[in-house]
């Protein structure tokens, strides 16, 4: 276990005392590979919907006590390799894609670098290569929810537009046309790029599940939208703001929440 | 962690040294002068050995010894007053300076140059400029929290700044992105004087708490000195062929690239690998490596200590085992630190090292000898006072004087020059006019380089560029953060050095004002072309002068910074460029002003008064034109417009600010309408009546201690007061148009926002795909 160095940070909200399973009950894990960068904020993510953020170390042979898991963005290793490639090996990983395939069914949300890693794990599809412009970019991105009874969309409408960060240099999802087909078949694309498809990516996905709804994984950021004042409604990115409110990331977490606790609509 | 060497060298030893004077040694193939040598030979009492020469070469070059600029940069410590110093912690001559934030926060930032190799290699030489920054913060026991890279390059259109401008966004977004900091902001100046030496400056801030401060020092006899990190290679060698006499065999690469290669993973695992050291106290001193490497690090750490240091140079881990001595010292291979460990400390240090999967080598200890003294395989092969090579390099009183081409140039006005034959007067000319101002290089959208970085990482940027300056949250609880802008203005500087400064300082001081931030230091990157000319020194003199005065009156201190001299191709210097980084403080970041206004009929002001100002303008860029004198410095109008943009932003006067600096009121009216894509109608009749100046001077002119803001229409009645109680000018030009989609200003045709986004945004791209 490690403990994230928390500069910056409010204390992590107190669990409830043991017993009680309200929404500060549930217990997020939040995965920190060396190179990862966006741990801070997907603690931060959990906390601000309510649950507690539990940290966890790569190189951890247990999985603990949490009920669900993200794995946040970065450059895990560098990604000096195929991104994603190396941080499938973790200790930890094993541990994370046993639970996730187990009935128990362990929720499982990849961002960025952690969508990269859950389809080099092979819990999802496909792959990312380098955007089509062949550039990192950053920029506030409209996505579409087209599927929201995934453990971690439950709060969403489904159709529902929403706009949250995205910013990355391999972020172009690639799969074969009967793997898409497939998941387009399924209601496995949960999250499609809506007005600008920023990296080239294959029908525009941007976000997709395993078959059973608790493994989602995008390249956009729903952790950098969920706090008013830092996010993409303050126009922090580009020349104006693309609309959307600060916080329309905060569903995902709230989702988890509300499917773990047993309070999904 | 022993290192196998499978290498002879014919080692010089100080025994060795001391029998032979008469040995050649290659003083001047090292950069060093006849008399510098003749001095480390002085110091010494006899010559130094080939790895003392190396020290001392590097230590007391130009970069490091600041032996042209020392006199002057004095000014800095002594220019200072009670005021400057109430939230100084750590001042000059560290790492970086800490200034005290409040709540047992502190912070600390600093600006660096990384030209020369920015322009060998654009990727690498711009991405080891950020990897270097971070580490002098994480030096200071800081977590760095943002970074920003004033950029100035040649001529758009010319085809080599493709080739820097592609090398070095993309060095700085993938070093940066990788590192988890957010990119705040920065400029991005076009000009031709940096064709053949573009400037590249990075800038990086951190925070922590007042106890974790760090210094670099080595005490405490019989502490262990560690060096871990990356491991040192044959990167970042500037004279290494020379130093091949030490070696036995010549079949070795003669020629080692002398830019760094970075590694931003080794930097990001260093970066929470020194937190956590941090955190556990488990280092009694740190320092990084950067230039001059090994050599900098011993020879500062030890001087700066009580006692002395013993080091066998054996025991660095290599990438290469075929380095010598020599270069091992001199090796400039990045994201590696030095520091110094209590016996007690040992293991739980290795732990963290183990944990963080980084590489270490305990090279000695401490001593209380007051000597350096550096073994290989156990023979002496440096023996000094290290404070000679650290702190007592030489410093030279350069000879300056005022060019005599200087009188010319200042006489050479743009008003009534041949390039302002045809000035736009009719509404149509003025329209064409804002439309090609906005479009122009120096005045165009940004966003095609700012989207390669990420701004987002970290969750507290409030807000970043193109807004006035780049702001931080600090602490989440209660919302305390931090406002950074850089500025600085090459053309006015060249116009006149000592007000070109202030000019620099007045405007990042502004825009950091105009974020509602109140600020409190300074860093500063002072480019300037080679001072063994009397007009660079000159230039140099006067900028250094200009800035320390100005410090003074504005209250704040310069915490820290760095000098980058040479930058010249040939006999043809950069425009002096000393850009200056501002710094400042928000109590709470919700409180920050953006520069783009939104709620339809707030009323727009302007807030200060417009004379006659374009000489050194963009507009008089954009014509071709360079002469006359720089718009005029008032100091004490840019704190008192500072204190009303503060005070507003605190008590919710205003939802929109944006300072007035290049290309005018038009560039600014353009920007804040662009900002969130609302429109305003802007009358000028009053200010022409007022200032005594036509509609083209009130639309392009660059006089200072200007900005608009939007004042909520419940608020223009105690907003006027403030101003006017200040006796500070104030003047309604106009309203907020959220439904017209156009910026409308009287005796200028109507301006589509749609087009003008279309022709800010289209420039950077038709250039650089």
């Amino acid at each position: 276990m490690t403990d994230l160095p928390l500069i910056g940070e409010a204390a992590a909200v107190a669990a409830h005392a043991s017993g009680a399973r309200g929404l500060a009950g549930a217990r997020i894990g939040v995965v920190t590979f060396p190179g990862t960068l966006d741990d801070r904020d997907a603690a931060r993510a959990v906390r601000l919907a309510g649950g507690t953020p539990v940290p966890l170390w790569h190189a951890d042979t247990q999985l603990g006590d949490v009920d669900a898991v993200v794995i946040p963005g970065g450059f895990s290793y560098g990604d000096y390799l195929r991104a994603g490639a190396i941080a499938r090996f973790a200790p930890l990983m094993s541990k994370i894609i046993d639970a996730a395939n187990s009935d128990a069914k362990l929720p499982v949300l990849g961002i960025c670098n952690g969508f990269q890693i859950l389809t080099e794990s092979h819990l999802l599809p496909g792959s990312m290569i380098k955007n089509d412009h062949l550039k990192f970019i950053c920029r506030d991105q409209v996505l579409r929810v087209e599927n929201n009874s995934t453990d971690w969309t439950g709060d969403y409408d489904a159709g529902q537009e929403i706009t949250i960060p995205l910013k990355n240099q391999d972020g172009q999802y690639i799969a074969d046309e009967k793997t898409l087909d497939a998941l387009e078949a399924e209601g496995r694309v949960v999250f499609r790029y809506v007005g600008f498809n920023p990296n080239g990516s294959r029908r525009d996905i941007a976000g997709i599940s395993n078959s059973a709804g608790n493994v989602v994984g995008l390249m956009p950021h729903p952790e950098h939208a969920v706090e008013v004042g830092f996010g993409p409604g303050s126009g922090l990115s580009g020349s104006a703001g693309n609309g959307g409110t600060d916080t329309d990331g905060l569903g995902f977490f709230t989702s988890v929440l509300n499917k773990l606790v047993g309070g999904a609509k | 962690m022993s290192i196998e060497t499978t290498k002879k060298f014919n080692i010089d030893t100080v025994e060795n040294a001391a029998k032979t004077p008469d040995t050649e040694l290659p003083w001047a193939e090292l950069g060093l002068k006849r008399n510098e040598f003749d001095e480390i030979v002085k110091v010494l009492g006899r010559r130094p050995t080939g790895a003392e020469l190396a020290m001392y070469s590097v230590m007391w070059s130009e970069h490091c010894s600041y032996k042209s600029s020392k006199n002057h940069l004095r000014q800095f410590g002594e220019k200072v007053t009670d005021e400057m110093k109430k939230d100084m912690l750590v001042g000059i001559g560290e790492n970086a300076g800490v200034t005290n934030l409040g709540d047992g926060w502190a912070v600390t930032f600093k600006i660096e140059s990384h030209n020369s190799p920015s322009f060998v290699e654009p990727y690498q030489g711009a991405a080891t400029g950020i990897g270097g920054i971070v580490r002098d913060i994480i030096s200071m026991g800081a977590r760095p929290v943002a970074v920003m890279d004033p950029l100035r390059f040649g001529a758009i259109d010319h085809p080599d700044t493709a080739r820097v401008m592609h090398g070095a966004v993309a060095g700085i977004g993938g070093y940066g992105n990788c590192l988890g900091l957010p990119n705040i902001g920065g400029e991005m100046v076009f000009d031709s004087v940096y064709q053949g030496n573009p400037l590249v400056n990075a800038l990086a801030v951190g925070v922590m708490r007042h106890e974790d401060i760090r210094l670099a020092n080595a005490s405490g006899k019989g502490n262990k000195v560690v060096l871990f990190g990356a491991r040192t290679g044959g990167d970042g060698i500037g004279g290494a062929s020379v130093l091949a006499s030490e070696s036995f065999d010549d079949t070795k690469p003669s020629k080692r690239p002398a830019v760094q290669v970075g590694d931003p993973f080794a930097e990001k695992v260093l970066i929470e690998c020194c937190l956590e050291l941090f955190k556990g106290s488990l280092v009694e001193g740190i320092q990084d490596l950067g230039a001059a490497g090994i050599s900098c690090a011993t020879s500062e750490l030890a001087s700066n200590g009580d006692g002395g240091m013993e080091v066998e140079l054996t025991s660095v881990l290599l990438r290469d085992p075929t380095l010598t001595p020599g270069e091992i010292l001199m090796s400039e291979s990045q994201e590696r630190m030095m520091a110094v460990v209590t016996p007690e400390n040992i293991a739980a240090f290795e732990a963290v090292m183990d944990k963080w999967a980084v590489e270490y080598s305990w090279l000695g200890e401490v001593t209380d000898t007051g000597r350096l003294i550096i073994t290989w395989e156990g023979e002496v092969i440096v023996d000094v006072d290290p404070r000679t090579v650290a702190h007592d390099g030489p410093v030279y009183d350069r000879p300056y004087a005022r060019p005599e081409w200087q009188d010319a140039v200042q006489a050479d006005v743009f008003t009534g020059s041949v390039q302002d034959a045809g000035r736009p007067s009719t509404p149509a000319e003025m329209s064409a006019a804002v439309t090609e101002l906005v479009a122009s290089p120096n005045m165009c959208d940004k966003s095609w380089i700012t989207n390669q970085y990420d701004r987002y990482v970290g969750g507290n940027t409030s807000m970043a560029f193109p807004d006035d300056a780049g702001v931080v949250r600090v602490d989440e609880e209660t919302g305390l953060g931090v406002a950074l802008a850089t500025d600085a203005n090459g053309r006015y500087t060249y116009l006149d050095p000592y007000h070109g400064a202030q000019l620099a300082l007045a405007e990042a001081y502004r825009n950091v004002a105009t974020s509602g931030a109140v600020p409190m230091a300074v860093s500063d990157c002072l480019n300037f072309g080679s001072p063994e000319d009397p007009d660079v020194m000159w230039q140099l003199a006067e900028a250094i002068r200009g800035l320390s005065d100005a410090c003074m009156v504005l209250g704040i201190p310069v915490t820290g910074g760095n000098v980058s001299l040479y930058n010249q191709t040939g006999t043809t210097p950069i425009h002096p460029s000393p850009v200056v980084a501002v710094l400042g403080k928000l109590d709470d970041v919700a409180r920050r002003t953006p520069s783009g206004w939104r709620e339809d009929g707030q009323a727009i002001y302007l807030l200060g008064t417009t004379a006659a100002e374009l000489d050194g303008s963009e507009w008089s860029n954009l014509r071709g034109h360079l002469g006359g004198l720089p718009p005029k410095v008032d100091l004490a109008a840019e704190r008192a417009l500072g204190e009303i943009l503060i005070n507003a932003s605190r008590d919710g006067m205003i939802d929109a600010a944006h300072d007035l600096s290049e290309g005018g009121l038009a560039a600014a009216l353009v920007e804040s309408s662009l900002r969130y894509g609302v429109g305003a109608r802007i009358a000028l009749e009053e200010l022409q009546e007022r200032d005594g100046v036509d509609l083209f001077t009130a639309l392009f002119s660059e006089s200072q201690g200007r900005a608009i803001v939007a004042v909520p229409r419940s608020e223009e009645v105690r907003f006027k007061d403030m101003c006017t109680a200040r006796g500070f000018a104030h003047l309604r030009i106009g309203v907020v148009d959220a439904a017209g989609g156009k910026l409308e200003i009287n005796g200028v045709d109507a301006l589509s926002l749609d087009e003008l986004r279309e022709a800010h945004e289209a420039t950077l791209p038709k250039y650089f795909g």
